[in-house]
């Protein structure tokens, strides 16, 4: 989700930032980070191990626990965060581990949205984190150094710190972690410099591992699936089988009399069917009858809802995005006008962890809440609300969660309220996880909205592009959701239009218009959220004018991005790499793309050829990113590969559809996602920059589907207009 | 219901159509093995039976009566020390959550093939899903696994 704005780019937040930067001393150990002005006071009486109120724990033994402002579904956020800690204060990095903090807007709030909220998305992790724990670090190691001086009494021009050990020259030395308590009492620095960044040796370097891969690897990372806590319940969940379908009465009377069945039970999104383990829950579930009330359900089909969306992209946008110059005057006197419409369907997330939360009402009265939080604040705030308790009693406990691409940042916590409100219904006598199974995934929702665009271009006569106009419809995401005020303006959810209301090309007259849909299928980020579509119908649009102007792609491209260096200097790299414009292997075709999202800027070139069924197999994309500061190049280009990987498999193979209102596909046989014998080589070239880092989770998926395309076009003439390029086979 | 699990004899008390997963998620706390469908399509919840590799959601308590099975909590033996610090040393993972089965899938091939080729890594990993599709550092730590072991 692209929720912030370039404006927010600048240094002036880091004067406020620095006075929440604090100390103090719990047990034995250092935590920096420390704001006495939390906005919901902490939870549980363990407060030296509490999370909320620090940046950097320093413990006698020499453990280093960072707390993390942002949520890991994958993205290596945390790696990406105790490189930055890392680098100001040269910790023994064997010893540093991560943990997700909360319940402290002021320490953690997301600094793209002003820090009025915490939040992972929208790729906005290391801008983030960039100054924020950089200057955390900073601060605990001058503190160490000065408990050090003092200790020995010594000038701290004579110490050095580096690797978790203060030194002297003689020789004396103590660990950070012996030094930590000392180094709580000293005052808090009101000012640290940060290092110039020639002398940097974790941020960019090659070489530094991600520190979670060892658990990874060998099947010892924990997320919320695996909780084994004293006495866990396990609940499925019965959904409504038609979105906007509420209950009316459920028989349960087999259930409850099967091995290993607790109870079944009702929440406000459902019926909970609670056992000892997943097996017994999921057999008893099949016994349960519910009757729904469809009055005001979703009842429509996917072809009926295509077919109203063409009728209404033939008109004109119900309300208007941008509108540059004269569109209607440029398309009145053009020599040449062009006409497309690029259809996408809903599309699932489809993590390989499937959604799932758990609850425990604790003895103190706090709740413990497991989960992917991404979305901390909000989730906290609707845990209450539904236990019946106040704020600060929750304790949201943040796991690693086996992927997410967007599907953990919903706003309305639906998880969280499932494992709560369960937790509640059997009187707390338990605590419960609700773990979905892969058909309750896919059904459940949430979606990448389906859209539609229609798109429209003018040639004057002299073969200039004078004119660009897209027609959108679809569902918002914002619409109805805490973030309406924020993202709806004029009738425009942002999300809808971002990636072609900001399109970078010179083009003089331009009008983005939209019509916004309702449905009761529920919609949701999706990971690069409207450049999903919009960088698509764009980039191939983009090719077919190209074609019609006689010109070559890249050629074509680059003289419209004339104002645009760094879109220019992506896709001139990604060009050069992938020797454009030089022959192609007998039976190879070659297409290009760039977009740019979420601030960073991504070209990549695919070489296809076709396979017997007539859909492209890619051999080969050469990807070239700016994001700023690479601040863990190897990650960077682990983002780039595992982001082309997830656009690749879903414009060739994936759509939900629609049934008369139920979701048809429920398991990966239905929706099929890419495998390893369809991955293509991927070759990541990173700009050299110095501009402030931006996001790669998001940015490598969008150019990807319309390269693919303009390479289809090459090798077949065939333009892919309705995705998946499966269905579009069929049409 | 009798097994042999990572080594070691082992009584199991449970309802023997049970999944062999939830056996060993549920009633064992082995929790290494990981859902993802329930239907062997993604490959999350690999273990060996007997030196297969085998999808242990679609293999019931009974048929693994008897039998020897090995999860990612109990593998050893030189490959699969092999693998994983291959795994680790090219930052192969992302969230993580399927790559016990990954491993589990590149050593069953690595037992049997000594130098699989990119089709023959195809044929024996194309069940196993990568959301995150990190598959290119897969592919590539097989290959490097195959030359160490080699060597």
């Amino acid at each position: 989700m692209n929720l912030f704005k370039p404006a927010l780019f600048n240094e002036a937040q880091a004067t406020r930032r620095s006075f929440l930067i604090g100390a103090t001393a719990f047990g034995s150990s250092l935590i920096v980070g420390f704001s006495a002005k939390a906005e919901v006071p902490q939870a549980g009486s363990n407060a030296h191990e509490n999370p909320f109120v620090g940046y950097v724990k320093i413990a006698s033994d020499d453990t280093v626990t960072l707390y993390s402002s942002q949520m890991d579904m994958g993205q290596g956020i945390y790696h990406g965060i105790a490189t930055l800690v890392q680098e100001e204060l040269d910790a023994d990095w064997g010893k540093i581990s991560v943990v997700g903090g909360f319940g402290n807007t002021a320490l953690y709030g997301n600094l793209s949205l002003g820090g009025k909220i915490q939040m992972t998305g929208g790729s906005t992790g290391i801008f983030s984190s960039w100054e924020r724990y950089r200057r955390a670090g900073a601060t605990a190691r001058v503190m160490l150094v000065e408990a050090a001086a003092q200790r020995w009494r010594v000038p701290v021009g004579e110490i050095r710190a580096e690797k978790g050990v203060v030194r002297l020259l003689s020789g004396k030395s103590a660990t950070y972690g012996e030094l930590a308590v000392e180094a709580a009492k000293i005052s808090v620095p009101s000012k640290v410099d940060l290092k110039d960044p020639k002398d940097w040796q974790y941020i960019g370097n090659e070489a530094l591992a991600r520190y979670d891969s060892g658990p990874k690897s060998e099947g010892r990372q924990q997320y919320t699936i695996d909780l084994r806590e004293p006495g866990m319940l396990t609940a499925v969940m019965i959904h409504p089988p038609k979105f906007g379908a509420t209950l009316r009465s459920f028989d349960a009377s087999k259930a409850k009399g099967m091995s290993g069945v607790v109870d079944v039970v009702e929440t406000p999104r459902g019926v909970a069917v609670v056992a000892s383990g997943m097996w017994e829950a999921m057999k008893a579930r099949e016994t349960v009858t519910v009757e729904w009330d469809d009055a005001k359900a979703e009842n429509r089909s996917s072809g009926d809802i295509a077919a109203e969306y063409r009728a209404a992209a033939d008109r004109a946008g119900e309300a208007v995005a941008t509108d540059i110059g004269d569109v209607n005057a440029a398309f009145a006197s053009a020599a040449k006008v062009i006409e497309a419409r690029y259809e996408f369907p809903y599309l699932a997330h489809a993590s390989l962890e499937p959604i799932n939360a758990a609850a425990r009402m604790n003895a103190d009265g706090t709740l413990e809440v497991w989960g992917g939080h991404q979305m901390p604040d909000l989730h906290q705030a609707v845990a209450a609300k539904v236990a019946g308790i106040s704020p600060d009693k929750v304790i949201l406990r943040v796991m690693k969660t086996g992927g997410g691409f967007g599907r953990r940042a919903s706003v309305d916590s639906d998880i969280v309220v499932e494992a709560v409100a369960t937790a509640k219904a059997i009187e707390w006598k338990a605590p419960v996880k609700v773990q979905w199974t892969r058909e309750d995934d896919m059904r459940a929702g949430r979606y990448r909205p389906a859209f539609m665009h229609k798109m429209r271009a003018a040639f004057d006569d002299k073969g200039n592009l004078v004119a660009l106009r897209d027609t959108l419809v679809g569902q918002s995401i914002s619409k109805g959701s805490v973030l309406e005020a924020a993202l709806v303006k004029n009738g425009v959810d942002r999300l809808s239009v971002e990636g072609i209301v900001n399109q970078p090309y010179a083009i003089p007259n331009v009008r983005v218009d939209l019509t916004t849909t309702s449905s009761p299928v529920p919609v949701l980020w999706w990971r690069s959220v409207g450049s999903t579509h919009t960088a698509y119908a764009l980039e191939a649009f983009m090719d077919e004018l190209a074609h019609a102007a006689g010109k070559d792609p890249v050629e074509f491209r680059l003289a419209l991005l004339r104002d645009k260096p760094r879109h220019a200097a992506v896709l001139r790299l990604a060009a050069e790499k992938a020797g454009w414009g030089t022959p192609v292997p007998a039976g190879r075709f070659r297409g290009v793309a760039v977009a740019e999202s979420f601030h960073s800027y991504v070209a990549q070139v695919a070489e296809i050829s076709i396979s017997k069924s007539g859909l492209p197999r890619v051999h080969r994309v050469v990807c070239a990113v700016d994001c700023g500061v690479a601040v863990n190049p190897d990650q960077v280009r682990a983002q780039m590969e595992g982001g082309i990987g997830f656009g690749l498999g879903a414009i060739l193979k994936s759509r939900i559809t629609l049934d008369k209102g139920r979701i048809v596909e429920g398991n990966f046989d239905g929706y099929d996602v890419l495998r390893i014998d369809e991955m293509p080589s991927v070759e990541v070239h990173i700009v050299k920059s110095s501009a402030p880092p931006t996001g790669v989770g998001e940015p490598g998926v969008p150019p990807i589907g319309p390269a693919v395309a303009n390479a289809m076009f090459n090798a077949t003439g065939k333009r892919i207009r309705i995705l998946p390029f499966g269905d579009s086979e069929k049409s | 219901m009798r097994i042999t699990l990572n080594g070691q004899k082992k009584e199991v008390q449970a309802d023997p159509t049970k999944p062999l997963l939830w056996v060993l998620r549920d009633d064992l706390g082995l929790v290494g093995t990981k859902y993802g469908c329930g239907q062997a399509l993604c490959g999350a919840c690999t273990v060996h039976v007997d030196g297969q590799a085998v999808r242990s959601c679609q293999t019931s308590l009974d048929d693994v009566a008897d039998r020897e099975v090995v999860t990612i909590e109990g593998l050893s033996g030189r490959v699969a020390k092999v693998v994983q610090t291959t795994w680790r040393e090219l930052d192969v993972p992302q969230c993580g959550y399927c790559q016990s089965g990954q491993v589990m899938a590149a050593v069953g091939l690595l037992s049997t093939k000594s130098r699989p080729s990119d089709a023959e890594i195809d044929d024996a990993m194309s069940g196993n899903l990568c959301r995150c599709n990190t598959y290119q550092r897969i592919r590539a730590a097989v290959h490097e696994a195959a030359r160490r072991l080699g060597a």
